[in-house]
């Protein structure tokens, strides 16, 4: 069958088996390989997506049921050569390890961030608690979560040390 | 809150070296105007990052390559039937299709079975019989993932099913199915005993105790569960016969030796290549059949072939964690003074014996299990055994079964504390080798290297209130309330480890490092372990950064590929820091040591009259003279006549054979309440205090433990793989298999201590297992401290609502 929708902004076109998930389409027929697949029982969210600005696990999901929606993936969140405030959260607050889930985390924060502005720590628990980290302990993604809506609107990459500088602890107040 | 000085390199560390890190209060204050730029230990965010939160990381499973075929693996419905027939033509016709292979084209290629890690074999796809439920019975080639999956639906087995073997305490009745009849001569389904310490000396320690006290120890059989699963793209080119293996390995050197061995392919023609992977967690270091099924499908079709399990596939069939049924015994005075400690252990090690150890060491480091104490004797003994399920035993983070021998001495302390009536942590305080006694030999086989028990855990019990936590409990418990204080005082052993005794599969553990400055400057260090997540092309770099004074931006860390790193063992055991750190600081001093040479050359002196500085050389009493590592490097490439014994280019290797583990340590508390109507047991804190010596980046570290940690809450409260009498695996998906969400975990807590390790070039100690390790035993405490005043005195993991119920009524059940 043939589909159309909007991915990252721009307009693609398939022809599909209509039993195609969607995680497989984004990332075989388009290349996005920013969305994982962790389980097959839709427990773990590595294939969290924005689908018109809702966060859906895109294993359960048929790529025919996204025509004609708007789908977000990972590799949309920089904009113009800027990191979304969501992502440089990730880097400042140790909040990825493997990296695997990282993705899907950080396109159910942004919907979140943009739906509530400014949420308490239970809602940034509650809000990823769909999704399954192996590496971090969920702490860290609570505080890239709440660092993130601290800097929204700011300029992401100015709040605290870019990548590649070095404090010891000492340096610490 | 309190947050000091990293200790620097070598530095004697005392009184001022403790810590506390919790929620954000450790966050980012820069020294304003500090244009230096920055060196060293310390908190540095990753490299690794970038790419990864733009969805840029490369997995196995993103790596497509012209022509790529995917193959999928047929799997054996039951636990325990030989196979009369297996008929593929229908699924050889389905559109799409390209072959299907079963154990019948694999036996003339001696591919059928192949060696695992423990010197037994293990099938590929099965050809006689099968002996777990999802063992590989055959395997599709198609030209998508869709195609291969539905083929496997037309492949028809017939199975003659037989009585499976699921209970180990079973394992050696007379009557028990014999599972490995493929073993010449061989009878019953024992595989191997193994002891420790001195069993007469133990005698007579029991003979005079004044309290003995008896308890079995479960640790039930669980499994790491990465989220990224096991797989691989195999590409084998029939003219130059060169095959290139994107794996998830977590040992991609050891992975290509082993399988240059069994393909007959020469090593030098195999270029391995671990991309990123998303989690290893041990279970990504043994060889699956599907890796090597899908090279044979490259061979067969002339295409790459890419394998990828789903989650059920790997829950059920990949390396399992655990399966220890721990009888144990402790012998104590009256007044809690510790004289001996038994452990007899029955290990289920499934239908294979694959567990990945060290050839020497069949219980792993079990020789752990005494713990922090002193004894005055100990003895340890382990049978394992073969039973119908996935093969593994040694995987998530276990560091070589320390997690079972941690989990059961701390079980055994509380036990025994109970017994007496005495506070667990007044107990332990009472029994810790002491800091002058190291390096200490633990009557296991053992030398600790270095600790400072006292210290760390009075700082522990400061940090998380201990006697404040204790009135509380005890005002609860006037109420009615059920609540409880775990501790988990352990010592890691992690670093393997000294060639001499130890090796996998006869490569001995040892780890390579090349350092290579190029002319303007900058660096790329090639490194024989692998990251799946734990940071090392950041770490690495710090520890280059910290030797020789080149910033960490400027070093580029290369791990994973096997063409371009120098040979080692790869990462598992904690051992990339004791083992493959200790080289890159061997390898950067060796580096360092070529540049005084030059820079001498350069300053028309002699070496020996050179000081270093953090990235220069100088001469002594004039510090204005002086060249840096960036103009000592482009000297090196350059047209200056070289010393004498000095090539040019400015570049070194190095092989670090470990002398001794290195034995990190840490005192953990967990505080439980348990809702009396349901039997729920929710963790409101968990505070982990490790030492691991040297701290290379605090960041990392911190993120490491928190990991672990939520690995030890699933353990204790929710993690299990059972098995019902037919052999059939309940916990072969997360509808079933269930990992803590942020949902079950608190904020973490954590602390820390610095007792360097006095063999390790930077003093630096493993420390990504210890969490794991370490904190079951202080979940599982505080549930049974909470049900004390119910009569509890023991209950096994996971302690879930129900189990606990169970523990609560006075029949805690054993797990199976």
């Amino acid at each position: 069958m043939h589909v159309t929708m909007t991915v990252n902004g721009s307009e693609v076109e398939r022809d599909i088996e209509p039993r195609v998930l969607l995680v497989h389409f984004l990332r075989e027929d388009l290349g996005l390989t920013g969305t994982h697949w962790g389980c097959d029982t839709s427990n773990c969210g590595t294939c969290v997506v924005q689908l018109d600005g809702e966060p859906v696990k895109s294993c359960t999901v048929l790529a025919a049921m996204a025509d004609g929606h708007t789908v977000k993936t990972v590799e949309g969140l920089e904009q113009g050569g800027q990191l979304d405030p969501i992502q440089q959260g990730f880097m400042e607050e140790h909040g990825l390890q493997c990296g695997f889930c990282t993705p899907g985390m950080m396109l159910t924060a942004r919907a979140l961030l943009d739906r509530s502005p400014n949420p308490s720590e239970g809602e940034i628990r509650e809000a990823i608690s769909g999704q399954i980290c192996r590496c971090t302990g969920y702490a860290t993604i609570v505080r890239a979560v709440q660092w993130a809506a601290e800097h929204e609107g700011a300029d992401a990459a100015g709040g605290g040390p870019t990548n590649g500088q070095l404090e010891t602890e000492g340096a610490h107040a | 809150m309190t947050i000091i000085d990293e200790p620097k390199t070598g530095e004697k560390v005392d009184a001022a070296d403790l810590g506390y890190e919790h929620g954000r209060g450790h966050a980012h204050n820069h020294a304003a105007g500090d244009t230096d730029r920055p060196v060293g230990f310390g908190r540095l965010q990753r490299k690794e990052d970038p790419r990864f939160v733009r969805g840029q990381g490369n997995y196995t499973d993103d790596v497509v390559l012209p022509g790529m075929l995917h193959g999928a693996i047929l799997r054996s419905p039951v636990a325990h039937a030989r196979i009369v027939s297996i008929d593929v033509s229908e699924a050889l016709a389905r559109p799409g299709v390209r072959a299907v292979l079963t154990g019948k084209d694999l036996e003339p290629l001696k591919l059928a079975w192949i060696p695992t890690l423990s010197y037994d074999v293990q099938a590929v796809l099965a050809t006689d019989k099968v002996r777990f439920q999802g063992q590989e019975v055959a395997f599709v080639i198609a030209d998508d993932r869709y195609a291969a999956r539905d083929a496997l639906e037309s492949i028809d087995v017939e199975y003659d099913i037989l009585p499976p073997l699921v209970d180990a305490r079973h394992a050696l009745d007379a009557d028990a199915p014999l599972i490995r009849d493929d073993l010449e001569g061989r009878t019953d389904n024992h595989i191997q005993d193994w002891e420790c310490g001195d069993k007469a000396a133990t005698d007579a320690v029991f003979a005079k105790a004044e309290v003995v006290v008896t308890q079995e120890v479960v640790y039930p059989r669980v499994h790491p569960a990465p989220m990224e699963t096991c797989g691989a793209v195999a590409d084998f080119n029939p003219v130059s016969g060169d095959l290139t293996l994107y794996e998830t390995s977590q040992a991609p050197h050891a992975h290509r030796t082993v399988i240059a061995m069994v393909s007959g392919i020469p090593e030098h023609k195999i270029h391995l290549i671990s991309p990123d992977i998303g989690g290893g967690f041990g279970n990504k270091v043994g060889i699956y059949p599907g890796y090597v099924l899908a090279i044979v499908g490259s061979i067969v079709t002339g295409h790459p072939v890419k394998w990828m399990e789903d989650r059920s596939e790997n829950l059920m069939s990949t390396s399992f964690a655990r399966d220890y049924i721990m009888q144990g015994e402790i012998a104590a005075t009256r007044d809690g003074k510790l004289l001996g400690l038994r452990a007899d252990v029955l290990a289920d090690h499934g239908a294979f014996n694959g567990v990945a150890q060290p050839t020497k060491f069949p219980a792993g480091f079990f020789n752990l299990f005494p713990g922090s104490y002193t004894w005055e004797a100990v003895h340890g003994k382990v049978t394992s055994v073969y039973t119908n399920k996935a093969p593994g035993g040694v995987a998530y983070a276990c560091s070589f079964r320390v997690t079972e021998a941690v989990y059961f001495v701390e079980r055994m302390i509380d036990r025994l504390a109970i017994e007496l009536d005495m506070d667990p942590a007044e107990l332990r305080l009472k029994n810790f080798i002491p800091a002058s006694a190291f390096p200490y030999d633990n009557k296991a086989g053992f030398e600790y290297d270095s600790g400072e028990y006292e210290k760390t855990m009075r700082h522990a019990m400061k940090l998380i209130g201990y006697d404040e936590l204790r009135r509380e409990q005890q005002e609860k418990r006037t109420r009615g309330e059920l609540m409880g204080i775990g501790i988990s005082f352990f010592t890691e052993g992690v670093g393997a480890g000294p060639r001499k005794h130890m090796d996998i599969l006869g490569l001995g553990m040892a780890d390579g490092a090349e350092l290579r400055i190029h002319p303007t400057g900058k660096a790329v260090v090639r490194i024989s372990v692998q990251t799946q997540g734990q940071a090392h092309e950041t770490t690495f770099a710090q520890i280059v950064a910290e030797e020789i004074g080149i910033p960490p931006e400027d070093i580029e860390v290369v791990h994973g590929d096997t063409d371009r790193t120098p040979f080692g063992l790869g990462t598992y055991g904690s051992r990339s820091t004791p083992v493959s750190g200790a080289a890159v600081a061997l390898v950067t001093r060796k580096v360092r040591d070529k540049a005084r040479l030059i820079a001498a050359a350069m300053l028309e002196t002699r070496p020996e009259d050179l000081e270093w500085e953090k990235g220069r050389w100088f001469v002594k009493g004039d510090p204005s003279a002086g060249k840096t590592i960036q103009e000592i490097a482009l000297a090196a490439h350059g047209t200056m006549q070289l010393p004498d014994g000095v090539d040019g280019n400015l570049d070194a290797e190095v092989t670090y054979d470990p002398p001794n583990l290195t034995y990190p340590y840490g005192a953990y508390f967990c505080v439980t309440d348990i809702d009396k109507d349901t039997g729920k047991v929710t963790v409101r804190r968990f505070l982990a205090v490790d030492d691991c010596g040297t701290r290379i980046n605090p960041m990392v570290i911190e993120g490491q433990v928190h990991g672990g940690l939520t690995d030890g809450i699933g353990m204790a409260l929710m993690e299990i793989i059972e098995f019902d009498s037919d052999g059939n695996n309940l916990g072969g998906s997360f509808m079933d298999y269930l990992i803590p969400t942020a949902m079950e975990v608190p904020d973490w807590e954590t602390g820390f201590t610095v007792t360097p390790s006095p063999h390790h070039p930077i003093g630096a100690k493993g420390i990504g297992e210890s969490a794991t390790v370490g904190s079951p035993a202080a979940i599982v405490n505080s549930v049974i401290d909470a049900l004390r005043p119910l009569g509890v005195t023991a209950m096994d993991m996971p302690c879930t609502p129900a189990r606990v119920w169970d523990a609560m009524q006075g029949h805690a059940k054993a797990p199976i």
